[in-house]
């Protein structure tokens, strides 16, 4: 019957799509009438933290084995897990480790997979959710009998809910095998300091209205100034100005932050796709026919040379002033 | 060596996502279909193996006839062979197991696939088939270099990359950077033509177990018309993201 879901830790530490997640599993535990059960792998810290957000019991695994991500056997000890507290649902961040062991959980469980699910299910029997589809152009509502299921959520959807519960923690062992370790990690090269993109509550965003990848030293102002990501549409990407891991869009990146702000970029349908679901959309643009503006909340026709330095001006004296 | 690449046929990217029969299927009128442009990367990375190194290069899709064109486009792009599983691909469990039973017997080095397809981005398919298949899975796959048997592949983490080792088979869900947008092939006449005398087997789908159905689609709502704020009075904007928008 249980909600097992799995909180992913970052060099031993919680992120945020974590406690969305257990806040996520906590609200469908209840919801089913149930437990949420958090397990933890690698964790350092003081993983009581999860009651927080609802966990009713915590998991640690703590074997040597698994200090480092590796998606066979992780996907396997959460497997293993939901054997033993009996859990009929498993909570995914849809993070890239998460992606990389939801279907082999699923696969293994023989479970119903939905990915990208924004809201609780809205019933229970049949069990219903709504998700992502065509590239944030649409939502599908999917529909399971499968008892065992596993969901993942898209990171900044739901949202951290807090709710303190009484927590117990009981430590949980697997023991990898050598099927696990078929892939080996060699290097991880981890951009130190970087908000990740899919989680990031603020993005600051510029296209080829910016002319070349020496006018960005503006936008990382700006982004560092509100302790946003950074990002860029798919031909700045393409020309090698930025870095693919920046590019959002239909085939990059989908993002729902609280705030896009969007510089030098008309709001192609593919670009849309990737970003129409953040909360608020910003975008500046000379051209006051760019489509972009029919999906923005606020617009600035100008030149991006012009309005982004005052903008940062603007920002730096609002915050002296709050 | 042999390459499986899994190929996805979805509305080309520039769609307009319309839905029919009470919202319950997607509309394709009007709608141009394409290799999905994960698949892409990976199809290409696997041609660029089978010139540097000779490699046979199957190409696969769980789909109706109406997604042939797709097939033989993949076969233009240099393919050596198609196999089309005649059903619907409604499930990712389905089309995972019914790829798995093919794939099963074939014994390929390499099942490269894109790392979610456009239309529905599951990202279900390509691991519950590396794990039916039993080899390991490498989500976000943006590079991959291969040494004889060993394979040395990049994958995407959150704000970073991870380069992983291991010997073949194993299953790789591409995206860009597998070759670069740049590198994308696209089907030549001479390709085309040949593509016409390469083989395109159609296989009867077995039994599979669908997991999941979609009752109903939805479009997101309209967004309320954008206030325009004048280029030289950017405090305005400051203040309303504060006071309104609360994001500041």
């Amino acid at each position: 019957m249980a909600v097992l879901v799995y909180a992913e830790s970052w060099n031993g530490s919680f992120k945020k799509a974590t406690f969305e997640a257990v806040s996520y599993a906590a609200q469908l535990a209840n919801k089913i009438g149930t437990d949420a059960i958090a397990i933890t792998i690698a964790h350092q810290g003081d993983a009581n933290e999860l009651g927080n957000y609802g966990a009713n019991k915590i998991l640690t695994i703590t074997d040597e084995t698994l200090n480092s991500f590796n998606n066979q056997s992780y996907a396997n000890a959460i497997v293993a897990a939901s054997n033993h507290v009996n859990a009929e649902t498993v909570v995914i961040s849809n993070t890239n480790n998460g992606k990389a062991i939801a279907p082999i959980i699923a696969a293994k469980r023989e479970a119903a997979l939905i990915t990208n699910a924004i809201e609780l299910p809205s019933s229970l029997s049949p069990f219903t959710l709504k998700r992502k589809a065509f590239s944030s152009k649409a939502y599908a509502l999917f529909s399971t009998d499968s008892n065992q299921k596993v969901i993942s959520i898209t990171p900044n959807a739901f949202g951290i809910h807090e709710t303190q519960v009484s927590t117990t923690i009981e430590s949980f062992s697997y023991n990898t095998t050598d099927s696990d370790q078929r892939l080996k990690s060699v290097s991880v090269d981890s951009a130190t300091g970087k908000i990740p993109l899919p989680e990031a509550e603020l993005v600051v965003s510029a296209g080829r209205g910016l002319k070349g990848p020496e006018n960005w030293g503006m936008i990382e102002e700006l982004a560092d100034l509100l302790g946003a990501a950074t990002a860029c549409s798919k031909p700045v990407s393409d020309i090698g100005w930025r870095s693919h891991s920046e590019h959002v869009g239909q085939t990059g990146i989908a993002i729902n932050p609280q705030l896009y702000i969007a510089v030098g970029i008309s709001g192609a349908i593919q670009h849309l796709a990737g970003v129409n679901a953040s909360k608020n959309i910003v975008v500046i643009n000379t051209d006051p026919e760019a489509p972009f503006f029919k999906a923005a909340d606020y617009g600035i026709v100008g030149d991006a040379f012009e309005v982004v330095p005052k903008l940062i001006e603007a920002i730096k004296t609002h915050k002296s002033n709050n | 060596m042999k390459i499986l690449v899994c190929i996805s046929h979805v509305p080309d990217t520039t769609s307009k996502i319309n839905f029919t029969n009470n919202n319950t299927e997607f509309d394709s009128n009007g709608i141009t279909y394409v290799i999905n442009p994960y698949d892409e990367f990976g199809l290409t990375r696997a041609m660029v193996i089978k010139e540097t190194s000779g490699a046979t290069v199957t190409v696969i899709n769980v789909g109706p006839s109406s997604t042939e064109p797709t097939l033989r486009k993949a076969l233009a792009i240099g393919a050596d062979n198609a196999v089309r599983i005649n059903a619907e691909p409604t499930d990712a469990n389905y089309v995972a197991r019914l790829l798995a039973n093919y794939a099963k017997n074939e014994n390929f080095d390499l099942v490269i696939t894109g790392r979610e397809s456009i239309d529905y981005n599951g990202g279900a398919v390509p691991g519950m088939l590396a794990t039916y298949l039993d080899i390991p899975f490498v989500n976000a796959c943006l590079g991959l270099e291969l040494n004889g048997n060993q394979a040395t592949v990049i994958r995407e983490i959150d704000g970073g990359k991870e380069t992983l080792q291991g010997n073949l088979p194993m299953l790789l869900a591409g995206q860009k950077g597998l070759v670069e947008e740049k590198d994308l092939r696209i089907p030549a006449m001479r390709g085309i033509m040949m593509a016409r005398k390469k083989p395109l087997t159609v296989i009867e789908a077995g039994d599979a177990e669908k997991q999941t159905s979609v009752l109903k689609f939805d479009l997101p709502e309209a967004k309320a018309a954008c206030t325009m704020i004048e280029a030289d009075n950017v405090d305005k904007l400051v203040q309303l993201l504060h006071s309104e928008a609360k994001v500041i």
